[in-house]
């Protein structure tokens, strides 16, 4: 165990180099002057220069990539070439909207996802069964915007139930609003991931439907069904486990573009409006904290599936 | 698919027929359904570059927010515009986004799993390293790295799905690869003077082209999907270029007021998905004799692409 913590932690570690390294070199190498989009068109060359001179863009790239990953290292994620406001800080002001935002997203979509996928599997070959596996293929073929706006149609314009668009300025200070404004964008998200993985976890019932010790159990006295609940549905937990990694990221993509849709000050939307401002430093820091958090997390569920899952154990 | 050795197998004389799989690809409800739409979509396209009802950039203020309806089947939207020409005209973006980025995935995915099989050791396992690590990498993140460079356009899509998927496919082929690189043909093969490239495209990529095509099906999948949360953020298709996802953003403003017309280019979206990822099931199906009904796989999760 020991072991293979070890080597999954260098293998994250890799994973974060490699990542910082695409990043930087995908931004940095390949554009065209930094220093000239940042003064503008009406700069003259010393304005210019003046500006290369500041962040650091004469030196060579090497070395522009060690201080900016010493800085990172150092929990300072580089500064706006635009506004000059702290990347680290607005993330971190950020994270109040798209933090609860995936909590909640990931929340509904595993609440709805597995009770519905153990059922689609267990009534399989039947209408409601058949009725059910349809569903969940079909939502995962729906664009996430366009689930956001006709829950939107639904919810906010003909029933008014809930905000159409924005959070409250004074944000978490009063929390029923802030809540309110983020069930739309979350139900959206979890419902397009939980069909997902509601597929996933309908494959993993059939599955766990035809292990030995399933039909074991059943063979010993329980009805099918008390035998796949109390002993296939373990099985199935860890597999759900296993893709939780997968999910957490479609569930960061799909706050990018749901963030925009509910105009959502959140992290996703920062990532938008600087891309399209072209705020490299910016970006790079955002998309790296980004990148990082998803090779966290998938790191994080390995581990626990390792440690969790008893077969994972036998196994080394 | 080689022909079967006759001593091997008695009770087939004949070598089964190469097109085999489309018969039984046929049979399957989902391979169908994927077959209907994919072909419904490709057919669309081409009819859109000779033929409209109405000129999708034709604006008509005095004729804005028709009611679905004659002429206007599908109704028009804030300025006049034909709605249905507009989804028509938009199937052709689509088309392009998916086979650029097919392509795309193609080259990236062979070159990597070939890579990543058939070198040596040392090679091999970085590219194996490399791979798992770039598997990270959510598409989303690649487009918006590229779109920072470059700013938006269709090539944002194709390249981002196309690098995202071809890791996807390397991972997905190279190990399948692995496998047939052991069997007796391929090594036939060597033993009768085939040169290492040659053996890859007679014996190695016609044996692993099953899983491959699965995987291209969902790739495309993918990148109607992206093409339309991408458009819709900006970073896609030009707004002089008809685009799904486009629409969407355009109808979006108006959505408290006229709602239904944000349906017509969701489901265009929707149905162009379903038909890609059931035909993906139905080829795998199709093709992998060891795939029965009894033996459930876990489907591809792909993660969500706005």
């Amino acid at each position: 165990m020991i072991r293979y913590a070890l080597t999954r932690l260098a293998l994250l570690a890799l994973g974060l180099l490699v990542a910082s390294v695409l990043i930087f070199v995908t931004l940095r190498v390949l554009p065209g002057d930094v220093a000239q989009l940042i003064a503008g068109v009406n700069s003259t060359p010393e304005q210019i220069a003046a500006i290369r001179e500041r962040l650091g863009l004469n030196q060579p790239i090497t070395a522009q990539y060690l201080d900016w990953i010493g800085g990172v290292l150092r929990g300072d994620l580089g500064t706006s070439q635009i506004t000059g406001s702290s990347v680290a800080a607005e993330l971190a002001e950020k994270a109040q909207v798209t933090v609860p935002l995936g909590i909640l997203a990931l929340t509904i979509a595993v609440l709805f996802s597995v009770p519905l996928g153990v059922l689609s599997a267990m009534r399989r070959g039947r209408a409601d069964g058949t009725a059910l596996s349809v569903g969940a293929q079909t939502l995962a073929a729906v664009p996430v915007v366009w689930a956001g706006m006709m829950l939107v149609v639904v919810f906010a314009v003909w029933l008014g139930w809930l905000p159409a668009q924005g959070f409250p300025r004074t944000g978490w200070s009063t929390p029923w609003l802030a809540l309110k404004a983020l069930i739309l964008p979350a139900l959206t998200i979890g419902i397009v991931e939980g069909a997902m993985l509601m597929r996933f976890v309908r494959s993993a019932t059939l599955q766990a439907v035809g292990q030995d010790f399933v039909r074991t159990a059943a063979a010993k006295g329980l009805t099918r069904n008390t035998a796949l609940i109390r002993h296939g549905l373990p099985v199935v937990g860890l597999s759900v486990i296993t893709v939780l990694g997968l999910q957490v990221a479609g569930i960061i993509v799909g706050a990018v573009v749901i963030e925009q849709l509910f105009n959502l000050p959140g992290i996703g939307r920062m990532l938008v409006a600087d891309v399209s401002g072209r705020d490299l430093l910016k970006v790079q820091g955002e998309l790296l904290v980004l990148t990082g958090f998803v090779l966290i997390v998938g790191f994080i569920v390995d581990l626990v599936h390792r440690v969790i899952d008893p077969r994972q154990r036998e196994a080394t | 698919m080689t022909a079967t050795p006759p001593i091997a197998d008695v009770s087939s004389h004949r070598a089964p027929s190469r097109w085999a799989w489309l018969g039984r690809l046929w049979a399957l409800s989902t391979g169908r359904f994927g077959i209907i739409v994919v072909l419904v979509i490709l057919i669309t396209a081409i009819v859109a570059n000779f033929w409209t009802p109405f000129d999708p950039a034709q604006v008509n203020i005095p004729n804005r927010w028709a009611p679905p309806g004659w002429p206007h089947i599908l109704g028009t939207d804030g300025s006049g515009r034909d709605i249905l020409s507009l989804i028509m005209a938009g199937a052709r973006t689509t088309v392009f986004v998916a086979v650029g980025a097919g392509i795309v995935a193609t080259v990236i995915g062979i070159t990597l799993a070939a890579l990543g099989a058939l070198t040596a050791r040392w090679m091999r396992e970085s590219v194996a390293v490399f791979v798992d690590i770039l598997i990270a990498f959510p598409v989303l993140i690649i487009a918006m790295m590229i779109s920072t460079v470059w700013g938006g356009s269709l090539w944002v899509v194709i390249w981002s799905v196309g690098i995202g998927f071809g890791v996807n496919v390397a991972r997905v082929t190279r190990p399948e690869l692995r496998r047939v690189l052991h069997s007796d043909f391929v090594l036939a093969g060597r033993a009768s003077g085939l040169t290492a490239a040659q053996n890859l495209v007679r014996h190695l990529l016609p044996n692993v082209a099953p899983v491959f095509i699965v995987q291209l099906s969902w790739a495309m999948a993918v990148a109607v999907l992206a093409e339309a949360g991408l458009s819709y953020l900006g970073f896609g298709a030009p707004v002089t270029e008809p685009s799904w996802g486009l629409l969407l953003a355009q109808l979006q403003q108006y959505i408290s007021v006229y709602p239904l017309s944000v349906l017509w280019p969701g489901l265009a979206i929707t149905i162009t998905v379903l038909g890609l990822n059931l035909l993906g099931d139905g080829l795998r199906e199709a093709t992998d004799p060891t795939l029965t009904r009894s033996t459930p796989r876990m489907p591809h999760v792909p993660e969500v692409v706005a």
